[in-house]
């Protein structure tokens, strides 16, 4: 007991929990922006392989960090964008068009890493972003600009979904798309716009893996992040404030699995440990299943005319 | 851009709609290709040969391709039903597992049981296995509402990691000099090659069987009647009196044994052990199969044989071409969404306005 206590009284745990948490926060929100405009985004998971790789080479070749964040943003559009046209245009299996954007963005991607890198061993390394030692701000100081954009981010987008006409119309095409067409807003436009800047968010979050996090480009460094953020849009009743609730106390229990992991004597064996925020996530799935409130019109392709 | 439903589409458009599909992603694949700086023709003829080019190329394609057509039918299965498992990768190394637990040494001469009934005991045991890792999240997406798709795939990392732990301790060959792999099959469970001096073994039958298996079964029994119309729309099959929740069970049963069996399939004919990368994505690779045979299990084996065809082909290619063999992965996923786009246009007309 004593142990759990000196570690919740350490602040470098909570250092930890708020850098784990930042990419959960900026795909969940990903995830939360494409659900609420009532399509499903299964490519998040190769869309942050993508957005990690791409971000981290443009660093290597010489752009600044910022840079390499917006081409890791593009990146993840340019996916989107292929998702968008799958599922809106074609209105396709949404399921089946995510998990092959999701192969097909981690195969490009690690094909990309070998045909630019086809002989090292130990990955090349880059200068990430630095701490914010500037910022009298305890915990946040130990952080990255990039944390600070995913958290000012939360307000952003909830205030964009409930406050502005855009965000507005963003819900409607996701629970009634007859009533927002019957209304002038145009239901693929406003999809298509929705899954690019969802996915955008999610090419961020897999460059913070590279350009924060570390200062390399691993094969597997993902590693089913996207998958939790999908299960965080669930558990957050798809709404931004919840989200970022959902992806602290994830984190939370991330970190302390890494911390128990490390200081116990070792009872278990440490895959036990890691299991756990799966575990987690889908004990979360289970209990807001009874009073999940779905997007209406989620999965559900809308062509005009077509009931 | 708009669609419209055509009246008819034509068989032979079905069937080309995917050989175009993969021949235009070929071609598209050509430009990164030339990105890695080797000539196109000669890549593509190095892998063309690797994959089918001689008797050795066959064996090491068909011996690939027996664990991608029971995955393929996996979610085949599953996916006719609306069932999305994603969770094939861990169900076929829960399969794995089981078999060595069944058939094993385990330090000595393992279960005192005779072959002819140790064999049937470890492949009920890798079926049950994988059956019983989906049945949980069929019934929480149909009595709770859980989607699916994620729950198989968070499934998946915690049956690697229990794996991995498995191998670490209780299931360790302790003459594996530190490595963590688990004990060795019986020598006798093992399954015969098919053909001498190769690795091809005796699963491509049952690989092959069961394919035709649940083709029999998709058109010829109720069940497969009852599938097809859960899968069509399971409000309206509920209403007409189709019994909606023991067929998803039986789909998950059915599409979990045959995962299962996969790992077992791969232990008793190539590996004889259980290591953690026994399966390099067989399971999510059998979704991209599943597609491109269009859901049809008979066109699973030509879409299995293609795929492993294009992976074996791809390490040949990239010992002589010098392209990174993740150009087999690039091509598999494209092919999927190739299809996927070739497939709808049999069905529906764009319009554009």
């Amino acid at each position: 007991m004593t142990d759990l206590f000196d570690i919740l009284a350490n602040p470098a745990f909570w250092v930890a929990v708020l850098r784990i948490a930042t990419p959960l926060i900026l795909g969940t929100l990903g995830v939360l922006l494409c659900e609420r405009a009532g399509v499903l985004n299964l490519g998040i998971e190769g869309i942050m392989v993508a957005g990690a790789f791409t971000g981290w080479l443009a660093v290597y070749a010489g752009a600044p960090l910022w840079a390499g964040v917006g081409v890791a943003a593009l990146t993840g559009m340019a996916f989107g964008l292929l998702h968008a046209f799958l599922t809106v245009g074609l209105a396709l299996s949404q399921h089946v068009s995510g998990l092959g954007i999701t192969l097909l963005a981690t195969a490009l991607s690690y094909f990309g890493y070998r045909v630019s890198f086809p002989k090292v061993n130990t990955p090349p390394t880059i200068t990430p972003f630095a701490p914010m030692e500037w910022l009298p701000v305890p915990i946040l100081k130990a952080q990255t600009t990039l944390t600070l954009f995913a958290l000012l981010l939360v307000p952003a987008v909830a205030w964009v979904l409930y406050r502005t006409p855009l965000g507005l119309a963003v819900r409607m095409v996701g629970e009634n798309p007859q009533a927002a067409e019957s209304q002038g807003v145009s239901v693929a436009a406003t999809r298509t716009g929705a899954i690019v800047a969802g996915s955008a968010l999610m090419g961020m979050a897999g460059s913070f893996l590279t350009l924060s996090a570390f200062n390399a480009f691993f094969f597997n460094m993902v590693n089913g992040r996207g998958w939790i953020c999908v299960a965080l849009v669930v558990f957050a009743s798809w709404r931004p404030g919840k989200a970022l609730l959902g992806a602290l106390l994830f984190a939370f229990f991330d970190a302390l699995q890494l911390r128990l992991q490390q200081s116990g004597d070792a009872v278990l064996p440490y895959q036990i440990y890691l299991m756990l925020p799966y575990l987690l996530s889908i004990l979360a799935l289970v209990l807001v299943a009874r009073k999940a409130s779905y997007p209406q019109a989620l999965m559900k392709p809308y062509r005009k005319g077509e009931r | 851009m708009r669609l419209e439903r055509r009246h008819q589409s034509s068989r032979a458009a079905l069937v080309l709609a995917p050989i175009g599909a993969v021949a235009f992603t070929m071609a598209v694949s050509a430009l990164l290709v030339l990105w890695a700086g080797a000539p196109v023709d000669r890549t593509y003829a190095l892998l063309l040969q690797g994959g089918f080019g001689s008797v050795f190329a066959w064996s090491e394609t068909l011996t690939r391709a027996i664990p991608l057509i029971l995955t393929g039918l996996a979610a085949t299965v599953a996916f006719k039903a609306r069932l999305f498992n994603i969770g094939a990768e861990g169900q076929l190394f829960a399969g794995a597992l089981a078999a060595v637990a069944v058939g094993g040494m385990h330090g000595g001469s393992g279960f005192e049981l005779p072959p002819w009934l140790l064999f049937p005991l470890m492949m009920l045991a890798a079926a049950a296995a994988g059956a019983l890792l989906l049945l949980g999240p069929a019934l929480m997406k149909n009595r709770l509402g859980v989607d699916e798709v994620v729950t198989t795939l968070l499934i998946n990392f915690i049956v690697l990691l229990g794996v991995s732990a498995l191998l670490d301790g209780p299931m360790k060959d302790p003459s594996a000099m530190g490595w963590p792999q688990s004990v060795s099959l019986q020598s006798e469970l093992e399954l015969g090659k098919l053909v001498a001096q190769t690795r091809v073994h005796t699963g491509l039958v049952w690989a092959v069987s069961l394919a035709v298996m649940v083709w029999a079964i998709f058109k010829y029994t109720v069940l497969g009647f009852d599938i097809r119309a859960v899968g069509a729309n399971a409000r309206a099959a509920a209403f007409a009196g189709v019994p909606v929740t023991r067929t998803v069970v039986m789909v998950a049963l059915l599409s979990g044994a045959l995962a299962g069996l996969a790992g077992a399939i791969e232990v008793a004919g190539r590996t004889s052990y259980v290591t953690l990368d026994m399966s390099p994505g067989y399971g999510y690779t059998g979704i991209v199969i599943a597609m491109l045979a269009g859901l049809h299990p008979l066109g699973v084996i030509a879409a299995g044989v293609f795929v492993a065809g294009v992976l074996v082909g791809a390490d040949t290619m990239s010992r002589a071409a010098g392209v990174p063999t993740y150009i087999a992965d690039v091509i598999v996923a494209a092919s999927l969404v190739a299809v996927l786009v070739a497939t709808l246009l049999t069905q529906y007309r764009v319009r554009m306005k």
